[in-house]
């Protein structure tokens, strides 16, 4: 319950924690949050000597219209993603996702950038990022990189943050008038989802245009499906059809075993969840 | 000033007394107190489910800031004590000898081998890191089968991990034929139903950490402790440790929760006390939860092997239990008693003519098993509503048929039982009846023929549970019988105060049932004062210097009449006083609303203007004492039984596997109600902690014998938003062995909802062939028994890292939980 | 050490703590305000929950030093003058709570709940209380309590911070 003793700065500036990092290096970790950083200094899993706070920089917060895409500051906390309207407007699908993510409190207190740097596949972030085609605004030492949602996810919780940099913002394009809809599988409601799908379609004269579909928690890094994409594309937004493409859900995945199912009826689970998904985003 | 009586209290919905230091958060648990020099505890546990130990080195955490001590097993003598089994079921019960703290082995993963003594609690937990502890590991009994066969031992020295046997034949007893005639002759032209099924392991969790602090610093040394059972723990230091019992004193704080899991004394309550008295200083230990989860004794764990044999129009003819209960790694406080509790409820509502229950306790190398919530009760009536569902699918008729052609009517009642029980009252005809309109049993029926019919991929389905149990705990002789090792009354007090203020005590010891408001009723109507004027203390040996505490929903029941019977006493001995300030005679004077009055005039004094005058005692007859304080101890007659019909509907999605409970109405029969407001909290918070049972919580092991399901990440409690509301309501038949006629409560929402759930899932998915589902019905257990799977096999030993990136859940062992 | 000040239930404070203490340690250990309990070591059962300027978070997954600055209201702040929050009232009247120790936290959460959506449905009383858990209740009579405080309009008679 109680975390191992470390020092503490909260920098005032990305520059200024970047410095810090650069003096402390691997001995040092950051807390955007602590949603999911303190968990684990509590449980003792982990001992930094170091705790970076970006907590302070106003700079990393907010959301804000960037032309053809939304930019989501690192540490702008989910709940503020979850009521922002241009994020509503353009990116229905990460509302949907946020709605259900945690519980009020963790919320209040989780930050987006931090979540999707904390890479856990069971993260309800992930999945409509990719979905979205999202890119990461990478701060390091020798400068700022963007980096494609597909390169972001490296591992179980390893992105392509390296040791040295901070995540700053995602930049999100903008999906206006898309249908969206995440469904999550839990057993109880404050769990992390079991699976979850992550779906936004563009539906014009009842006919599957385009769809973009993320999976959470089938593999160690938020997956795409990209079969099931392909086979909707130009398929009436009918139950008939989005079954049948949805059966491919599972194709390229590899889903764990764990107290909560096994990967097998969790392949099962991606197929009916992407079902029900795909219809929801349509409207059908 | 006194406040004025109201006419009755008894039946009111009083709102609680206790209530407004807890919503204001001006609470006292035990982790709140802080005492001058205070130093805290940290323990080190074994990660190993079995282990010799071969060295701990503590150089290193002694030389640690602020670290006052580092201590094992080896530094204490005698003066650890032990931790003891008060119920030891038959005479040559194997009991491994049970040290807090253990030199020389482990027998569970969690087991303590070292504590630090710091002057902070993050200072212990520092120092405590720094403990090298060498291990020998060994191999460890994990599986509850393989264990009853011997094949690994929990304790080698033992040479066995079978503890007890306890058997009941009703052949044997005398109270009904024998069993083997009746399934011999069922098989030959009747029905017989065999099953097999498992009670998983369950964690009590309490919402308050148990945490416990020794201040040897007085002349009592004194323990407070979250504990459900301040009385017997104090007997249990005294007794074991060498502290004359005069010596002691235990407090029970606020404690938040228990439902059995604070009836236990425990290895930390025993160090904390050796500590204490080592360092002369006041200590305190508050575990985590992942070590209450670890740590703090579990619940349930048996396989249970059942056999119903029945004519072919229903009516049973005899059961057969043979029961395989996990005590883990010790046989802990009441232990292999708690199968023992069910032992007389297998043939819960019903006239069987024979019945033979067996059960063998069987040593682990896990966590130890003891209480809780039903102990006993709820495995027992799990097994026979789902057998009664069976035999009704079997014979082809609806649920509740099959139960009103087996149960007692209400004309038949006091009924003697097979398991040699009397049910002193009950009427299970109204309970249903009423249950069922409530629930709209035909129409929901109505529609699961529809949605069957339409292949609907929700299907629904409806379950029924029809329990009694027997509570009240317990006559003494009959707990002399068992060979349990204390008796079954309770001790109240009632004391008069100067300012007409009336002060009770109660040696059972709440822990949220809201006996101070229950109480207070009782003793407002009994003696006629306000509601308002009654304190109630209790939880304090040197308060309550007597008591057997509260679990088994005993405190109303036996605590309630005791404190009647102390009401009464004192009635007693102010209406001499009351005839002579009267200037009358004793025999004129009548009782009645708080007053005493002269027969045949208007002359009178209320109560506490006698609590006044004999304060004064300035003039009170001769030989009279200045008191009107009384006591009583009651021991009970007999169990109470409660009963009820429960009614449950589940909506299956047989595309995932996922549940959702779409109604659950009971109604229940608790006797008497004090206060209905109380009672339906208890049987709403009940009825979740049994549907619990039913759809989310199992403790999980790997096969090495580590919890999986160590917090509350991975061990399940529902939220508000997995539960429903519940309709409920009731019907009353008065207890007739005490004049409360009150039942008790506490445990029969836990006792009843868990078969009804489950008999909900198996209904809606018979269709598919599926006569059982192993609990938790996870949706993925679900799934595969449409699939074909049958009931679904062991949990998957393996939790999801989510805080944890060094040990990511990608490769998973087979759990040997289940 | 890191020297912090910030406001707690009216009053200005300030300490220099370890960075490593959490808000509930403070809470408890320094200020006394024991009213804030804790029931687990995940931030998953709520017991704990806080308004942090004026929102609800769970006082274990905070750092104290990260509060430096802010405003804290615990369950020991609110009533105001003596009387109760709307919320404590019916919490009390609806019987939500048996052994009371999840109930700092629930009611905590249940206003914070209130403040967002003053008059919810039942199903969203059951979703904004999913990070907090209690074993006495069934839940059955904290979700009237709430809906018994939205009934009487409790968020304008009970905004915190
Ligand atoms: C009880 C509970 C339930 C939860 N349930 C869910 C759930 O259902 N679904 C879900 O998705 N999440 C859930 N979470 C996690 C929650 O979403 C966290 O908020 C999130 O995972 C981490 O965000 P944070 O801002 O708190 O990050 P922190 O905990 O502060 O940091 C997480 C990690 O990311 C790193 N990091 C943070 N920010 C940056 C940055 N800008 N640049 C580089 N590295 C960074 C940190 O060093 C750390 O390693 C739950 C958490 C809790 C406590
Ligand atoms: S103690 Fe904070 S959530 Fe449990
Ligand atoms: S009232 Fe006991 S945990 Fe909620």
């Amino acid at each position: 319950m109680i975390p191992a003793q470390f020092d503490y700065v909260a920098p005032a500036s990305v520059e200024d924690a970047l410095a810090a990092l650069a003096e402390h290096g691997d001995d040092a970790k950051i807390i955007a949050g602590g949603q999911s950083l303190l968990p684990v200094l509590r449980m003792r899993l982990n001992a930094p000597e170091w705790i970076i706070d970006l907590g302070r920089i106003e700079s990393l917060r907010g959301v804000r219209d960037d032309g053809d895409s939304i930019v989501i500051g690192a540490m702008t906390p989910h709940s503020v993603v979850g009521s922002d309207p241009l994020v509503a407007e353009h990116a229905t699908l990460i509302t949907r996702a946020v709605e259900h993510l945690a519980d009020a409190q963790v919320r209040h207190r989780g930050t987006f950038g931090g979540a999707l740097a904390h890479a856990d596949p069971a993260g309800d972030l992930g999945a409509p990022v990719r979905a979205l085609g999202a890119s990461f605004v990478i701060q390091g030492p020798g400068g700022t990189r963007t980096v494609s949602a597909d390169d972001f996810f490296v591992d179980l919780f390893e992105t392509a943050i390296g040791d040295d940099e901070i995540l700053t913002e995602v930049r999100v394009p903008k999906h206006t008038g898309w249908g969206a809809h995440y469904e999550k599988f839990v057993r109880v409601a404050h769990q992390w989802p079991i699976v979850a799908v992550a779906a936004t379609v563009r539906v014009e004269g009842g006919t599957i245009a385009e769809a973009r579909i993320g999976l959470t928690n089938m593999g160690s890094t938020p997956l795409r499906a990209a079969a099931v994409e392909a086979a909707l594309a130009g398929q009436p937004a009918t139950e008939a059809a989005v079954r049948a493409a949805a059966a491919h859900a599972a194709e390229g995945t590899h889903p764990p075993s764990d107290l909560n199912g096994d990967a097998d009826y969790r392949r099962h689970l991606a197929t009916v969840i992407t079902r029900r998904a795909v219809l929801a985003a349509a409207g059908a | 000033m006194t406040a004025t009586a109201v006419d009755h209290e008894i039946g009111r919905d009083r709102r609680r007394k206790e209530d407004q230091r807890l919503i204001t958060g001006r609470t006292r648990w035990t982790d709140n107190i802080v005492l001058p020099g205070m130093l805290h505890l940290a323990m080190v546990r074994s990660p190993f489910a079995h282990a010799n130990i071969a060295s701990i080195d503590t150089s290193e955490a002694q030389q640690a800031p602020n670290v006052i001590a580092v201590l094992t097993g080896a530094d204490f003598g005698d003066e650890l004590g032990v931790c003891i089994n008060a119920w030891p079921i038959t005479p040559d019960q194997v009991t491994p000898v049970h040290s807090p703290m253990p030199s020389d082995r482990v027998s569970f993963a969690g087991e303590i081998v070292a504590v630090v003594v710091a002057r902070s609690a993050a200072e212990a937990r520092d120092a405590a890191e720094l403990v090298e502890v060498e291990y020998d590991e060994l191999p460890a009994a994990l599986d509850l089968k393989e264990a009853a066969a011997d094949s690994v031992l929990a304790h080698p020295d033992l040479g066995t991990n079978k503890s007890a046997l306890w058997v009941f034949d009703s052949g044997e007893a005398g109270t009904g034929g024998n069993v083997e005639d009746a399934i011999g002759k069922a098989r030959a032209d009747g029905i017989v139903i065999e099953r097999e099924y498992r009670q998983q392991r369950l964690i009590p969790a309490f919402m308050e950490p148990r945490s416990v602090v020794v201040d040897p610093t007085g002349e009592q040394l004194v323990m407070y402790s979250a504990t459900q059972i301040p009385h017997i723990l104090r007997f249990a230091l005294a007794a074991t440790t060498g502290v004359p019992e005069s010596k002691i004193r235990v407090i029970a704080p606020d404690v938040g929760g228990g439902f059995g899991g604070k009836l236990q004394v425990t290895p930390e309550e025993w160090i904390a006390w050796a500590v204490g008295r080592r360092v002369g200083k006041p200590v305190k230990y508050t575990e985590t939860r992942s070590e209450s989860l670890m740590s703090g004794h579990h619940g349930r764990d048996q396989w249970q092997k059942l056999t119903l044999a029945a004519e072919k129009d229903g009516t049973v003819t005899g059961l057969k239990v043979e029961l395989l209960a996990d005590l883990g790694a010790y046989v802990a406080i009441v232990g292999g008693g708690v199968p023992v509790l069910g032992a007389f409820m297998f043939n819960a509502i019903y006239k069987f003519p024979a019945y033979h229950f067996a059960c063998q306790t069987v040593l682990t190398n896990k966590t130890w098993t003891d209480a809780y919530r039903g102990a006993g009760r709820p495995e027992a009536t799990y097994a026979i509503e789902r057998l009664m569902d069976e035999l009704a699918a079997e014979v082809g008729v609806d649920p509740l048929e099959v139960r009103e052609k087996n149960w007692i009517k209400h004309e038949e009642f006091p009924f003697t039982t097979v398991a040699g029980l009397e049910y002193d009252s009950g009427n299970y005809e109204a309970a249903t009846a009423k249950a069922r309109q409530m629930f709209g049993y035909d129409e929901l029926r109505a529609e699961q023929m529809a949605r069957r019919a339409s292949g609907d991929p929700v299907q629904l389905g409806i379950g029924v549970s029809t329990f009694t149990e027997m509570c009240g705990l317990a006559p003494s002789r009959v707990l002399g019988q068992l060979d349990y090792g204390a008796g079954g009354w309770e001790y109240a007090s009632v004391r008069m105060l100067a300012t007409g203020k009336v002060e009770v005590t109660t040696g059972a010891s709440a822990h949220g049932q809201g006996h101070e408001t229950a109480f207070s009723q009782i003793v407002a109507d009994r003696l006629g004062v306000a509601f308002e004027d009654v304190e109630v203390l209790h939880g304090d040996t040197a308060v309550a210097h007597k008591g057997l505490d509260t679990y088994g929903s005993r405190s109303l029941a036996v605590g309630g009449e005791a404190l009647v019977r102390a009401a009464d006493k004192v009635v007693e001995k102010a209406k001499p006083i009351a005839a002579h300030l009267l200037e009358a005679s004793v025999e004129d004077i009548d009782f009645a609303g708080g007053r005493f009055s002269v027969r045949g005039t208007d002359q009178g004094m209320a109560i506490g203007e006698i609590a006044t005058a004999v304060f004064a005692a300035h003039n009170l007859p001769d030989g009279v004492e200045p008191s009107l304080d009384s006591d009583a101890t009651y021991d009970p007659v007999n169990f109470s039984f409660p009963h009820g019909t429960h009614l449950c509907a589940i909506e299956v999605d047989t595309e995932t596997g996922a549940l959702k409970m779409r109604k659950y109405v009971c109604v229940d029969d608790v006797g008497n109600i004090i206060n209905p407001l109380i009672v339906s909290g208890q049987v709403h918070g009940g009825l979740v902690q049994g549907i619990a049972q039913a759809l989310w919580e199992e403790a999980v092991y790997d096969d090495s014998g580590t919890l999986v399901s160590g917090s509350f990440v991975d061990y399940l409690l529902p939220t508000a938003a997995d539960t429903i509301s519940f309709d409920i309501d009731h019907t009353t038949s008065p207890a007739t062995t005490h004049s409360l006629g009150v039942k008790g409560v506490g445990e029969a929402g836990t006792i009843a909802s868990t078969p009804a759930v489950v008999n909900a899932v198996v209904d809606a998915l018979r269709q598919y062939g599926v006569h059982d589902i192993q609990m938790p019905c996870t949706p993925e257990r679900v799934w595969r028994a449409i699939q074909g799977g049958g009931a679904g096999g062991s949990t998957e030993g393996a939790a999801m890292p989510h805080f944890d990136p060094s040990e990511p859940g990608q490769d998973s062992t087979e759990g040997a939980g289940a | 050490m890191t020297r912090i000040s910030l406001t707690v239930d009216g009053a200005t404070v300030a300490d220099d703590v370890e960075p490593r203490m959490l808000l509930v340690q403070y809470l408890r250990e320094r200020l006394g305000k024991t009213g804030t309990v804790i029931g687990c070591d995940t931030s998953n059962c709520g017991a704990c929950t806080v308004h942090l300027d004026g929102q609800s978070v769970k006082s274990c997954n905070v750092l104290a030093v990260q509060a430096d600055g802010a405003t804290v209201t615990t369950i020991e702040g609110l009533a105001q003058n003596g009387t109760l929050h709307p919320v404590q009232e019916a919490f009390r009247e609806c019987h939500g709570l048996q052994c009371g120790f999840c109930t700092p936290g629930m009611i905590m959460q249940s206003v914070d709940l209130l403040n967002n959506n003053p008059s919810p449905s039942e199903e969203e009383i059951r979703l904004g209380l999913e990070g907090n858990l209690c074993r006495c209740t069934g839940y059955h009579n904290i979700v009237r309590a709430v809906q018994h405080a939205a009934a009487q309009g409790s968020s304008t008679a009970g905004a915190t911070s």
